[in-house]
């Protein structure tokens, strides 16, 4: 299981700002290692956040996604003390959820 | 007439190709998988701004001077970590895409954005070297563009 996410969610003005850094290889597919065999792709494919149960922001990533990725956008409402649930799942299927309070 | 059966083929035609393959077991697990996951594959695997465009659904996109990259280096000192930051000005933006010209395959990122959340947004890519990086906003059903030349003194995609 991949490392939790680090998530900070902050109530400016009338919109919640989330930052996000998720921990994960984003490998590409692309490099060899040593020994000239290339190491297979391994990259989160999507991204969902939700506040109180609606989608605020829905990505799909390629593996040109930096390594440990981050992630910074606004959305309107949300109150502090609400709840943002993020979410992704990479390409082997292993999907992670963490939950950051609106401070 | 036989209604449950017109209701049957109406509610097929609904559902894509891929999910049928994939139902009847004819597609590899991982595509099977990105497809259930909402991944768009195909627009992953592409080459050129075109075949982006076709892989996304859309025509060809427009200039515009509404799309601009905030926070974003003109050079990137590290390839395998670049900020990339784009706000949009366009009113209802739909969704924002990275793209990296000369990267293995050129998108890099698809936002979607629902009514509510703000078009701006940032994050990190990796490029492989000195590139032209597009901005890709959807807004109300119409593609808009920007380019941005971000010179990579190294790297991100080499062993």
């Amino acid at each position: 299981m991949a490392d939790p996410m680090k998530i900070r969610a902050n109530a400016v003005g009338d919109a919640t700002e989330v930052k996000v850094l998720m921990s994960h290889e984003m490998e590409t597919g692309q490099r060899k290692d040593s020994q000239g065999k290339t190491i297979p792709a391994w990259f989160i494919q999507t991204v969902h956040v939700v506040h109180n149960g609606r989608t605020v922001l829905a990505a799909q990533w390629g593996p040109a996604v930096a390594k440990n990725p981050f992630l910074a956008f606004k959305f309107k409402g949300g109150a502090k003390g609400d709840k943002v649930q993020i979410t992704w799942i990479d390409n082997h299927g292993d999907k992670r959820t963490d939950e950051a309070t609106i401070a | 007439m036989n209604a449950t059966r017109r209701d049957v083929l109406r509610k097929g035609g609904g559902v894509s190709l891929a999910a049928l393959l994939a139902a009847a077991g004819w597609l590899p697990p991982e595509v099977a998988r990105a497809q259930a996951a909402g991944w768009n594959k195909g627009a992953f695997e592409t080459h050129s701004m075109d075949e982006t465009m076709k892989a996304l659904g859309g025509g060809v996109p427009a200039q515009s001077k509404d799309v601009v990259f905030v926070s974003t280096p003109d050079i990137a000192e590290n390839g395998a970590v670049v900020p990339i930051g784009i706000t949009s000005n366009i009113a209802k933006t739909e969704s924002i895409a990275i793209l990296i010209e000369k990267n293995p395959n050129m998108l890099a990122a698809v936002f979607d954005l629902p009514p509510g959340t703000e078009p701006s947004l940032s994050t990190r890519v990796k490029m492989g070297q000195t590139s032209n990086v597009y901005a890709l906003v959807k807004a109300d059903g119409k593609y808009y563009v920007a380019s941005k030349e971000i010179k990579v003194t190294l790297g991100g995609c080499g062993g």
